[in-house]
């Protein structure tokens, strides 16, 4: 049983990444059709709509950092493999939820709204800066999120 | 660190200065005009909307030609073209080029013309050769394409729909069962149609046509007198003819685009007449004379005055306004503090009676933008990279020179913290000289590594974010004392204040804390104290006074309860701080994943390569996102959380009466 330790520690990372990774995808992919829809009216848009497009691809970011640390953590990266026990395998997995989790759905809710401000650039561009405003809120949540995954993760004694 | 003081400004003088008056003002752009309300008895406005839409059509037309130009005769721009902002230029050469205007104006409609004629020939040359697509088939027929017939024979000239010899259309008559005399030949055949000439006799065409056409024969109706060869040589000369002529309104384009800088001259100097125009429209004015009024920075009225009533004879008078009345607003701050200008400008203006935040947030900014970055080698490129722009394009647009200028000193603060934190392109220098040198090299962080201690940094974080906030309250504060409401500042800010250090000092000493931080903090028995009183007096405050004008004391007590709820607001706004541990370590640790990609490779020249490859795209990656990101949440910091305590906006901005061009700028000469 305590080979499962290992097991877990890397089902972690792989949740981090690929939930949030998976969000963000989403998110940055509905904002990009609303940003290509904008363009193809006005292409001087283009750098205002490319950086709220962007704005839901910081999950995938948060998710891979989060991995990284795993990985490096448990000794994958460095070639030497940590004996690790199947409750420390687990701890790690409980450890990278949050960020898999709440990145994957707050990535998909910040796209929606970085569609919808999208629409506020498209009619008023002189109202950029409140607009990005808008999904960088959604974002809040990822980063607390990403928090309380870094800390345990790194506080988890291997 | 201010609002500019605003005045109010009234000239009234004789309509014939009115022309030399009203550029003056607009050469100088210092007032923002009031268009008259038309209430005055005796005066009238002038309608000049007619001349102003003449005067915008013109310029439109300029800038048509100038766009054309470009197409034909292209004009080498940089890259960085854009950085460069709008010529100077002087004020002579501004009125020389005036003078020939009329000279101007013909050349670009010469080009609007050009370009019309070149469409026109482009479409006469495909139209010509489709014609000569449609004849190519019966170039080996040799007679004139409209022929008819003689005076006893019909010919028949026309396509049976695939593909026939000459017998099959014999066998195809005599199928038909026609037996009259009739010669065919055939001109060509192609897999879609045969071309055929047919000479029968009067008498009998009507039938050996109909006996063709069940076959699919039709007649083809051209017009030509002249052989299909022939006229395909006529048509290709036409083209030829075209071609050249578009050739030669090529050549003249590069001729005329010599004159590209005097028609960008003219297209402003219609487009600064325009906007005359437009305030000319607005002014009320009487049989002999003309009144105007605006708003002018003090700073400004006494060169105005002077000018207009030494030079101009104009009547000028300038009045301080009254308190309540809602003023345009332009900020003037010091040489670093004004590159944030442009962000509190997105967020809007002071409203009345607010202060300009901008020098206390320029701090705040750069301080936090650089711990969101904190790279050393990040900061060094942006850094770098905008003082070379900086320096390369001195004449660069004012909103693009402060936001640049801004990311200059990002740079620098993100330099500072790069070093702090150890991180030059994450852990850029331990892995080159592990994997090349084969030695343990690391960059010692001037402070400590935040991967090996985000709770240290968090903690840091969230005291950064305690001093903005405590800064953004002793703002709303500091605006109370000014209008002269210390009542009012003492029990919405005072007591807060209050508040809020007896529980942070209740917070630091215990268990919860120690635990957090690592480290136990033993306060003195009368801090203590102290911070239970404080913590009492502010708790009991807030909940009498807050809703002190509330005459029901069951309501009073119950909207102070809901503004110490506002605690809840204050936690969260705090711990939106960690966001700058969260993005500080994005930055490192995917530093650190592009590095441990690059030296997968191990060493030698393959391994460097693969090294250098991984590593350009890799980096530019992270510093494009997380400069992305760390703009984005800084703003955030300010709008939401530092702003939230004080600040509302809405101001409307200054927008004097100037010389809005498009192309130059005009220097004056005084």
């Amino acid at each position: 049983m305590s080979d499962l330790g290992i097991v877990f520690a890397l089902l972690g990372a792989a949740t981090a990444v690929l939930l949030a990774g998976a969000g963000s995808a989403i998110g940055v992919g509905i904002a990009g059709q609303a940003a290509a829809g904008v363009v193809t009216e006005d292409p001087g848009k283009f750098a205002k709509v490319l950086i709220l497009q962007l704005l839901p691809g910081t999950q995938g970011i948060y998710g891979l950092l989060v991995g990284f640390i795993v990985l490096s953590n448990i000794g994958l990266l460095g070639g030497g493999v940590a004996d690790i026990s199947l409750q420390t395998g687990l701890l790690i997995f409980a450890a990278c939820l949050p960020i898999g989790l709440v990145g994957l759905i707050s990535a998909i809710f910040q796209g929606r709204t970085a569609v919808a401000s999208i629409g506020i650039v498209a009619k008023k561009p002189d109202q950029f800066a409140k607009s990005m405003l808008f999904p960088a809120m959604v974002e809040t949540y990822a980063i607390l999120a990403l928090l309380i995954s870094i800390l345990s993760v790194t506080s988890i004694k291997i | 660190m201010a609002v500019l003081k605003m005045q109010k400004i009234n000239i009234c003088s004789m309509k014939k200065n009115r022309k030399q008056i009203l550029e003056t003002i607009q050469s100088m752009g210092v007032i923002q005009i009031i268009p008259d309300s038309g209430n005055e008895q005796g005066f009238h406005k002038m309608d000049t909307s007619a001349q102003r839409f003449q005067f915008e059509k013109t310029a439109a037309t300029v800038d048509q030609a100038l766009e054309i130009l470009q197409k034909y005769v292209p004009e080498k721009q940089g890259m960085l073209s854009s950085l460069e902002g709008r010529k100077y230029v002087d004020h002579q050469i501004f009125d020389q080029a005036m003078e020939n205007k009329r000279l101007y104006l013909s050349v670009a409609n010469e080009v609007v013309q050009s370009e019309k004629k070149m469409a026109e020939n482009h479409a006469n040359i495909l139209k010509m050769q489709v014609k000569i697509d449609n004849i190519r088939p019966w170039m080996n027929m040799d007679i004139p394409m409209n022929t008819t017939g003689t005076k006893k024979t019909d010919v028949l000239i026309g396509t049976l729909d695939r593909e026939y010899t000459l017998e099959q259309v014999y066998e195809l008559l005599v199928q038909e069962k026609i037996d009259a005399p009739v010669d065919i030949s055939i001109v060509s055949a192609s897999k879609n149609q045969t071309c055929l000439v047919l000479i029968c006799l009067k008498r009998d065409t009507g039938m050996v046509e109909e006996a063709l056409r069940i076959h699919g024969f039709a007649r083809v109706p051209f017009l030509s007198r002249k052989t299909p060869k022939h006229r395909i040589e006529t048509l290709l000369d036409k083209i030829s003819q075209l071609e050249e002529e578009t050739e030669k309104i090529k050549a003249r384009m590069s001729d005329l685009a010599v004159n590209r800088e005097d028609l960008r001259l003219i297209s402003d100097y219609f487009r600064i007449r325009a906007e005359k125009y437009g305030v000319l429209g607005g002014l009320a004015q009487s049989q002999n004379v003309f009144f105007l009024s605006g708003y002018v920075p003090e700073r400004d009225a006494g060169k105005v005055v002077d000018k207009l009533e030494n030079n101009l004879d104009a009547l000028v008078e300038v009045e301080d306004i009254p308190e309540e009345e809602e003023v345009p607003v332009q900020l003037s701050n010091n040489h670093f503090s004004e590159s944030v200008e442009g962000i509190v400008d997105s967020f809007g203006l002071p409203h009345k009676g607010e202060i300009d935040p901008t020098f206390i947030m320029s701090f705040f900014y750069v301080f936090l933008f650089g711990l969101m970055l904190s790279d050393a080698a990040y900061g060094l490129i942006v850094s770098l990279a905008c003082g070379i722009v900086l320096l390369k394009f001195p004449n660069m647009e004012d909103g693009l020179k402060k936001s640049i200028r801004l990311f200059f000193y990002c740079g620098l603060s993100t330099l500072f913290w790069g070093l702090m934190f150890g991180g030059f392109f994450g852990d850029l220098i331990s892995v080159v000289a592990s994997t090349f040198f084969h030695t343990e090299v690391t960059l010692p962080a001037l402070w400590f590594v935040p991967l090996d201690d985000p709770m240290r940094l968090l903690l840091y974080s969230m005291l950064f974010g305690l001093i903005h906030l405590f800064m953004g309250l002793g703002i709303k504060g500091y605006m109370m004392i000014r209008d002269g409401k210390y009542l009012d500042c003492l029990w919405d800010v005072g007591l807060w204040f209050a508040f809020l250090i007896g529980l942070i000092l209740l917070l630091v000493p215990s268990d919860l804390f120690a635990s957090i931080a690592g480290q136990k903090f033993v306060f003195p028995a009368f801090l203590g104290v102290i911070a239970k009183v404080l913590t009492l007096v502010g708790l009991i405050g807030i909940i009498w006074m807050s809703g002190r004008r509330k005459k029901n004391p069951a309501l009073r007590i119950a909207l102070g309860l809901y503004d110490v709820y506002g605690i809840t607001g204050w936690l969260s706004d705090v711990l939106s701080y960690s966001r700058l541990l969260a993005l500080g370590l994005a930055t490192g640790v995917i530093a650190e994943v592009v590095n441990t990609m690059a030296s997968m490779m191990g060493d030698g020249v393959l391994g460097a390569i693969f090294f250098i490859f991984v590593f350009l795209i890799g980096h530019t990656m992270n510093l494009a996102i997380n400069l992305l990101g760390a703009y984005v949440h800084t703003n955030r910091l300010q709008y939401v959380e530092f702003f939230g305590k004080f600040y509302e906006g809405g101001g409307k901005p200054f927008a004097p009466f100037k010389q809005h061009t498009k192309y130059v700028r005009i220097k004056e000469d005084h």
